[in-house]
């Protein structure tokens, strides 16, 4: 049973398309993370399953029902705010009874209702103060307890966590987790940061220029993502992109290195029909490129070498990022602080090659 | 450490020349902004003085003088027993047409303006932009170019001289005003806690009343302040609509300095002036410093 289905959502301001048609479906207790870059469109897609933006075309149901033109109260949702939008004038305690207030529901049912959800995200010290009493992660507890009072049949979430320090993000993402974890409400999470949408939903849709890229479980959006948009937005440093072109009846990709010299790599996955001398892109990620030294790199399987010039090393702590030069483009590597190089070495790098995406050059689609 | 200690009482002549420099200058602003507080102080004071000082003593005098001797008399009789224009009973009457024109003129046209402003700035419409730029037109609208207009429009519903028909002047004149306000200043409301609100089960007035409204006292205070000064103080509207024992009190002053007698009685003229004035001043005594502060809110964050 699905609890959300968006179906061909389109939703113009006056000439400006802001969603082309988004098919979109959440079953009953999911976590669904809406992700992408600002402007592509993600919050008023969240905004108009709220029901307060108004539906241009297409479809939006809740629990079967078809809901586009019901009034946000009447759709059964809960939603948190970037802002929090905590009513300032009113004690936690209020805020969070408003909605019941506005529902007439039983005052002895309120007390009980705000008891419960107080306990669970421990406020019960602040339920007599001022929302301009609180600090951020308070006001972001408020702002999830307003929302889990009622039992609604769905979550909605707008960049819940980007008010806050780097932290304390951290803190409240588990906590966030946690209690779905808990509660086990379908959700639509609206955030920028693909950490968040990776670490929290059971399915990431990644949204760009108000269509829907890809809509898979984090580990694929990650592993294969459907297009160069997904593979460069998903992961941090980015997904490195090194031109190539096909050679060897698609088994292997040739890449352009410096003074004309040329690095052939071979494909894991060799692309029988796709034709000799195809541009293509490979994608590799940061950290499936590793030094190729020390005890029988060459032999091992799916490996692919590579020279490269070193030009930056970054320690983090747990790991070193190296930034690289081969010919005219830019790696990134993400290193063991043991394997760190020095800047102006000459380094081998290891590609794994059974981790690459394969990109055509011309569509950006995956292709293998 | 020693030589720092020596040199610092040393005679320095750039720093002796620069502190006098300083000394010099301020006794100049100060002297310049007293100077100007005086010009500007003058007549309130000659007013007031005037007011207590008993009529031989200012026609002896001259206008501008100290008291020598304090007397009520003049306020006694521009209250309730000067005569003007053949009726002798003072301006307490025209005192009490003000109040009750401005109350519920500033109360109505305050009422209207919070509604406006929360519907232009919370529930806007196709169309919603235009008509509160109509609307705000009126705020560079000379009131003299609704004259007739006006005396139009109150003949024809019955109102003319009568304070009911001030009153919906001034309710009318003033929207404009009282909406730009609240308009504005409900901009610095966020619209998240409408959504929330709405998602919440709120419909229009409840969260006008829940939410909008106890947000709005800075706004408030300034338009009542605004609309009550502005309202008692309206001399125009009331010198055409209206005569006689109907006239408000700005009104009415009139015709206590064109009274046809051959004495002029600075003195009562001085109180009648004064008691037209009270309002307003005790209006901004006591609200001026929220009136200040509710301006510049949402100006600076």
């Amino acid at each position: 049973m699905s609890s959300l289905t968006i179906s061909k959502l389109h939703k113009s301001f006056g000439p400006v398309e802001v969603l082309k048609g988004v098919d979109l479906e959440a079953e009953t207790g999911e976590f669904i993370a809406l992700v992408g870059p600002s402007g592509c469109g993600k919050s008023t897609l969240l905004a108009m399953i709220a029901g307060l933006e108004t539906v241009s075309s297409g479809e939006i149901r809740i629990d079967g029902k078809l809901v586009n033109s019901v009034a946000p109260k009447d759709r059964d949702i809960a939603m948190v705010f970037q802002s929090y939008a905590l009513y300032p004038t009113m004690t936690v305690r209020e805020n969070i009874t408003f909605g019941m207030e506005s529902r007439r529901v039983p005052r002895a049912a309120q007390a009980e209702a705000v008891k419960r959800v107080a306990s669970l995200l421990q406020i019960e010290p602040l339920l007599q103060r001022k929302p301009g009493q609180l600090s951020g992660g308070q006001r972001q507890r408020v702002a999830m307890g307003r929302a889990l009072v009622r039992d609604p049949k769905l979550f909605l979430f707008d960049e819940p966590l980007s008010n806050l320090d780097a932290k304390l993000r951290v803190e409240m993402r588990s906590e966030i987790k946690r209690l779905h974890q808990r509660v086990g409400k379908t959700t639509i999470y609206v955030t920028h940061d693909q950490v968040e949408a990776m670490t929290l939903a059971s399915r990431i849709a990644v949204m760009y220029r108000g269509e829907l890229q890809q809509f898979a479980e984090p580990r694929e959006v990650y592993d294969r993502p459907t297009n160069m948009f997904v593979a460069g937005f998903m992961g941090s440093p980015s997904m490195n992109f090194i031109p190539a072109r096909l050679a060897d009846g698609g088994g292997v990709a040739v890449v352009d290195g410096p003074d004309g010299a040329r690095a052939a790599l071979a494909l894991a996955r060799p692309l029988t029909n796709a034709g000799s001398d195809r541009a293509v892109v490979l994608g590799v990620r940061p950290e499936h490129i590793s030094p190729a030294r020390g005890n029988g790199f060459a032999g091992k399987p799916g490996l692919a070498m590579l020279d490269a010039m070193v030009e930056l090393v970054e320690p983090t702590g747990a790991e070193t990022m190296i930034g690289l030069r081969h010919g005219e483009r830019e790696i990134v590597a993400r290193f063991d602080p043991d394997d760190a190089p020095r800047v102006g070495e000459t380094i081998t790098l290891a590609l794994d090659m059974a981790k690459a995406c394969l990109f055509d050059a011309q569509s950006e689609r995956l292709i293998g | 450490m020693a030589n720092a200690t020596l040199s610092a009482i040393d005679f320095d002549p750039a720093y002796a020349r620069a502190a006098r420099r300083y000394f010099i200058g301020r006794v100049g602003v100060y002297s310049f902004l007293i100077l100007f507080a005086f010009i500007y102080l003058l007549p309130l004071f000659v007013i007031v003085a005037n007011s207590f000082r008993p009529l031989p003593e200012i026609i002896q005098n001259g206008l501008i003088g100290i008291p020598h001797s304090l007397s009520l008399k003049a306020w006694g009789q521009a209250w309730d027993s000067y005569c003007v224009s053949g009726t002798c009973e003072g301006m307490h009457r025209n005192f009490f047409n003000s109040l009750e024109m401005t109350i519920p003129a500033t109360i109505i046209s305050t009422l209207l303006g919070l509604m406006n402003g929360y519907i232009l700035s919370k529930w806007r419409f196709r169309g919603s932009e235009i008509l509160f730029t109509c609307m705000t037109f009126g705020v560079f609208m000379p009131g003299q170019l609704s004259l007739m207009p006006w005396a139009f429009i109150l003949g024809k519903l019955g109102l003319a001289n009568s304070i009911g028909g001030l009153i919906l002047i001034h309710c009318v004149q003033g929207l404009s005003f009282t909406t730009l306000f609240c308009r504005n200043y409900y901009l610095s409301i966020p619209d998240d806690l409408i959504k929330a609100a709405r998602i919440d089960g709120a419909g229009f007035w409840r969260i006008f009343f829940k939410i909008v409204l106890p947000l709005s006292p800075p706004i408030l205070i300034v338009t009542v302040i605004w609309q009550f000064t502005g309202i008692w103080n309206d001399y125009l509207f009331g010198v055409v609509f209206s005569s006689g024992r109907g006239q408000p009190i700005t009104a009415s002053l009139i015709g206590m300095a064109s009274g046809g007698i051959s004495v002029r009685v600075y003195d009562v003229m001085s109180a009648g002036v004064l008691i037209g004035a009270i309002p307003p001043l005790l209006i901004y005594f006591f609200g001026g410093k929220y009136f200040v502060r509710g301006l510049t809110q949402g100006a600076i964050k």
